[in-house]
């Protein structure tokens, strides 16, 4: 029925969508098996994508010639650039999505691409010969061949999904779990180990009294993900802000004996940074109110989703305790909050390219690595379907550094330092936060993308066009003067001080509080030079500034990061012996043992590994 | 950490000396070897030479015989490095000690850095990480009192202040780190003003041990001393005394000018420079006061002072009058001054205000008939013990002062931040900056440990 494939991806969540996509638009024959054709690219929480270093990571993806910033575009009903008060690293795009179109533009966009089949079905075994993967079984009793395999399976494996003390299998709710798959890894040597994550409540718009809470609506300028195809946004829908209180609290409390949390029942290990409202209550104590984001579920329905209230609680204690928050008295649900549990295996286990060390050609990507969110998975299904592709063809590994990208700070934390709870991106996480911007990843990685035949020529003269235009503007900025007669005004004007003799623009752009449109407005030479060049430079012109303004931070963080990438570049081969290199500590050499770095700089974010190991292994490889 | 290239160093002390040692290490000890070197006897190349083995012979620049020397070859890893090393022994004087460096560095040899052998050492697992921690940032230090006193407090003090000054670094960063990744949250954030306190604390405490480097580093390249009195009570004879007495070593550094040629000597593995001790050489007949010019540049720039006086030819009021003079030096805590009634030789009886000059430690000698010099020397040694007592923390280490002053240098930078109102995201790369340069001597610093921190102290909503 079935001939041999490039590559099988296992799961179609956005991990799975976003590598079935590489891998196929790269040339690779790909099948991409799910147990509901209906449900591809699920948005299995909230009804929205991007967020601080999230929205980040969705641009890259885009910028690599991946579908999610294009679909976020097309269905999304609500836009906001986040941060924008402070500085370019931190400005992140976020949409609200049509839950619904998210889902159907997903399969039509996977529906058009070329060398992509589909088949629904549950994969309950992998062909392993020679430790390498050959293929899966499936619980319909297929066999299927292919070169390579990308697992993505999710929160499905072995899913159990908890309301209260009642508890039953699934995948999410509704769905049915994933099972047998985890016990064939594990008996192929795998660790897996439990993870928890929850959701909460939807509910009922009509039920709601918008009144009582406050209106968060979108920017009067919206913006989009995609470097490509971005339709404007001229309609959006708002979302609403409000608050629990200690009636709520005291109502929820009532329900903590039956909570599967706090009795115990739940082993995995949930978030920190992501609590069930039970769990801040208890862990917060003396807050009084927690605030909670009334998000619409897309244009037409009257679904609302709650974020902010995930809860296991008994079904009967969640509704108790909504109706006691403002807005909501009268409110009527569609179904509880819950939480799932569920197998993961440690990603340490994984290769650069998220190849798995112990297997092979099996691929891991996405909530089987322990991460959470749709942009984490998404961004890791891409590098799995890039790097499937790569080694079904022979063809060298696709790896983007910490500098180049927080995909690449998110795959070296993955599998260097290994996880203690569900892994989510934070701008904190990157060392170099203000090289990887959302307004530069294409920049940053559609040349690279271009290169190995992901990204089309398209977007690469995209790029160069919008590059020679900033360097233009930038260069005008940087050699043209201005006489203090002709800004002084506006200077006072802004707080800044006076000039006594003439200046370069650039000068007066670097000042705190003096912005590109100021100049604009008041430089008439600056001006015109700009409008000679072109309608709708907006971007290139933001662009121009912030290369200019932040010059001096850019440069800082380039020094350290040119500095920081020598190491590496110093490569570490997988055979090294780190039990015979005595003058190691004892736990530098266990953890390398098991870890495997690939090269200096890997083995220097390893915690247990010191700078006096590190200098020690330097030494041992200048031999 | 580059061991592919050779170093050397000077390995005995900086100065004249019967003999000096000049030490090699690296891969290419022995090539460079037999281009400076000519064996006397043996005629055998030093790349040829068995480890553990000692060769004579000229070391040459072209056809210039520059000293003949005694070289002992050690080869990996048979050495103090574990690398191919060899140790010129030559001639103690300071030309053939220049000369021979000189000659190695013009063969690409690097001079080696503070503790770098010690370092290499360490790398090839030749100490274990204790001991080497311990040399290798003291092994610059010249005298082996010094060396002694800053291993002790390398390993207490210093370490622990800088990892208190990281720790509180850290919390702020997290305050900062917080409100970026979670500014859409109802987070209540930390207040500037507590932050600007912060800062604060932290810039004092870094500039303290900032200031700590000068005796550190006072340790390290002689205890500045300077011999103060009134005309003709013997400076000069005194100074020319305690250099012959003390011969242990005595040393000239020339400097650009006469004027800045300094005496050094070392008592007890403890180096101390005499300052402007040409100005005592040559300015004992002109009118010099206490107080003026530059007497008191000179107890500016001293640790210890020697106030010289005539006790043979003074009564009461004098006597007086050197006492309150006296007393007003040792207002600045930072220093120690030790009273020197001179000229006991010429003493027919009992000196003025004897009783309380004893009781204030006065030591009485003859410059001139070279008596009680030995008492001045082991007065110098106990001033430093008290330097040591009330300066628990000090920092000798030269890259460690680097660390410090970027750390400073950032901490300023974030200051300047706050008064210019910048986006905190631009901010936090200076304070990511200042926890770098601290962590250099501490450990590393990571993100995730910034992210600990949030996670621990903060309820985080979404």
């Amino acid at each position: 029925m079935f001939n041999e494939y490039d590559v099988i991806v296992v799961g179609a969540g956005h991990a799975g969508s976003e590598a079935a996509a590489a891998a196929a638009n790269l040339g690779s024959n790909v099948l991409l098996i799910t147990m509901n054709m209906a449900n591809i690219a699920q948005m299995s929480c909230n009804p929205a994508m991007g967020g601080i270093a999230k929205g980040q990571i969705v641009r890259e993806i885009d910028a690599l010639g991946g579908y999610s910033g294009i679909v976020t575009d097309r269905t999304m009903i609500q836009f906001r650039m986040l941060n924008k008060s402070k500085g370019p690293a931190m400005w992140s795009p976020r949409a609200q999505s049509d839950r619904t179109l998210f889902s159907i533009e997903w399969r039509n966009m996977l529906e058009k691409t070329p060398n992509l089949d589909f088949w629904q079905d549950m994969v309950v075994g992998l062909i392993v010969k020679d430790n390498r993967v050959l293929g899966v079984h499936t619980s319909m009793g297929q066999e299927i061949k292919a070169k390579s395999v990308i697992l993505t399976n999710g929160t499905f494996l072995n899913g159990v999904i908890h309301i209260g003390t009642k508890k039953f299998g699934g995948g999410r709710i509704g769905e049915k779990a994933s099972l047998g798959l985890t016990e064939s890894l594990v008996e192929l040597g795998f660790e897996a180990l439990r993870m928890k994550t929850g959701t909460p409540v939807r509910v009922d718009g009509r039920s709601l009294d918008f009144s009582k809470m406050t209106e968060q609506k979108g920017d009067d300028d919206p913006k989009h993900f995609s470097f490509i195809d971005a339709p404007r946004l001229t309609n959006q829908r708002s979302c609403y802000i409000t608050y629990t209180n200690k009636k709520v609290h005291d109502t929820l409390r009532l329900g903590f004996d039956e909570s599967p949390m706090f009795s115990g029942r739940i082993e995995g290990i949930g978030p920190r940074y992501c609590p069930s409202i039970e769990d801040k209550i208890d862990r917060f104590a003396d807050k009084t109110g927690h605030q909670l984001f009334v998000e619409p579920e897309g244009w037409g329905t009257v679904e609302y989703y709650l974020n902010g209230f995930s809860s296991s609680l008994p079904d009967h204690i969640q509704f108790k305790a909504l109706r006691l928050i403002p807005g909501f008295e009268n409110a009527k649900i569609f179904r509880p909050g819950y939480a799932i549990e569920y197998d993961y295996f440690p990603p340490v286990q994984l290769k650069y390219t998220l190849e798995t060390k112990l297997i092979a050609n099996l691929f891991f990507a996405g909530q089987i690595n322990g991460t959470t969110g749709y942009e984490e998975a998404a961004a890791q299904g891409i590098m799995a379907g890039i790097n499937a592709h790569q080694i079904t063809h022979e063809i060298p590994e696709f790896i983007l550094g910490r500098s180049d990208a927080y995909i690449g700070v998110l795959i070296d934390d993955l599998i260097t330092k290994g996880i203690d709870e569900p892994y989510r991106m934070f701008t904190s996480r990157a060392e170099y936060r203000i090289l990887l911007r959302q307004d530069n990843a294409d920049t940053r990685l559609t040349p690279l993308s271009n290169k190995i035949g992901l990204a089309s020529d398209e977007r690469l003269a995209n790029v160069i066009a919008k590059n020679n235009l900033v360097a233009q503007i930038k260069h005008f900025i940087e050699t043209e003067s201005v006489s203090p007669i002709d800004v002084n005004q506006m200077l006072i004007e802004l707080g800044s001080m006076p000039l006594s003799q003439k200046t370069k623009i650039s000068n007066l752009l670097s000042r705190p509080g003096i912005s590109m449109n100021d100049l604009m407005k008041t430089i008439i030479p600056l001006n015109n030079y700009i409008s000679s060049l072109g309608k709708g430079l907006e971007e290139i012109i933001e662009e121009a500034e912030i290369l200019v303004k932040y010059e001096n931070y850019i440069q800082k963080e380039m020094e350290i990061a040119n500095k920081m990438s020598k190491l590496d570049h110093i490569i570490l081969h997988h055979d090294f012996d780190y039990k015979n290199l005595k003058s190691l500590s004892f736990e530098a050499r266990e953890k390398l043992t098991k870890i495997k770095p690939s090269t200096i700089g890997q083995a220097s974010r390893i915690s247990g590994v010191s700078p006096a190991d590190i200098s020690i292994l330097i030494v041992y490889l200048g031999r | 950490m580059e061991t592919k290239d050779t170093i050397c160093a000077l390995a005995t002390p900086h100065g004249m000396g019967a003999i000096a040692l000049i030490r090699v290490s690296g891969g290419d000890t022995f090539k460079i070897a037999d281009l400076i070197f000519k064996p006397l006897k043996s005629g055998l190349l030093l790349s040829e030479a068995p480890t553990h083995t000692i060769h004579f012979g000229n070391i040459v620049s072209g056809d210039e015989i520059i000293d003949e020397v005694l070289v002992n070859v050690y080869r990996n890893p048979h050495s103090y490095t574990g690398e191919d090393s060899i140790e010129i022994s030559c001639h103690g004087s300071y030309y053939i000690q220049q000369k021979i460096i000189e000659l190695l560095i013009k063969q690409n040899v690097r001079l080696a850095k503070p503790g770098e052998f010690t370092m290499r050492a360490f790398l090839n697992n030749k100490f274990d990480l204790s001991q080497a921690e311990a040399v290798a940032d003291l092994i610059s230090s010249n005298s082996k009192y010094a060396h002694d006193l800053a291993m002790k407090q390398m390993r207490g003090g210093f370490s622990n202040k800088i990892k208190d000054l990281r720790k509180e670094l850290l919390n702020f960063a997290s305050l900062i780190e917080l409100e970026l990744d979670f500014s859409e949250e109802d987070l209540e954030f930390a207040n500037r003003k507590d932050l600007k306190k912060l800062l604060y604390r932290l810039k004092t405490e870094i500039k303290l041990l900032l200031n700590s480097f000068s005796m550190g580093n006072v340790l390290k390249n002689g205890i500045p001393v300077a011999i103060i009195g009134k005309p003709n009570v013997g400076k000069s004879t005194l100074l020319n005394t305690i250099l012959q007495e003390e011969r242990a070593i005595v040393s000239e550094f020339p400097g650009t000018t006469r004027d800045s040629i300094e005496d050094t000597i070392i008592i007890d593995g403890v180096s101390f420079r005499f300052i402007d001790t040409a100005g005592l050489r040559s300015s004992d007949d002109e009118i010099e006061n206490i107080g003026i010019g530059r007497t008191m540049e000179k107890i500016k720039q001293a640790k210890i002072i020697l106030f010289v006086f005539d006790v043979a030819h003074g009564n009461i009021d004098f006597i007086k009058e050197i006492l309150d003079e006296y007393r007003h030096l040792l207002e600045d805590p930072n220093k120690r001054v030790i009273l020197i009634g001179n000229k006991i030789d010429q003493l027919i009886e009992m000196p003025a205000g004897f009783k309380e000059l004893v009781e204030l430690d006065t030591i009485f000698i003859s410059a001139k008939r070279k008596e009680n010099i030995n008492l001045i020397a082991d007065s110098l040694i106990k001033s430093v013990e008290k330097f040591q007592i009330s300066n628990n923390t000090i920092i000798s280490n030269a890259r460690h002062y680097e660390a410090l002053s970027k750390a400073l240098q950032s901490i300023e930078d974030i200051e300047e931040g706050f008064i210019k109102e910048l986006p905190s995201d631009l901010i936090a790369i200076d304070i990511r900056k200042a926890l770098h340069h601290l962590g250099e001597i501490t450990g590393q610093v990571t993100t995730d440990e910034i992210l600990g921190n949030i996670f621990g102290k903060f309820c985080i909503g979404k």
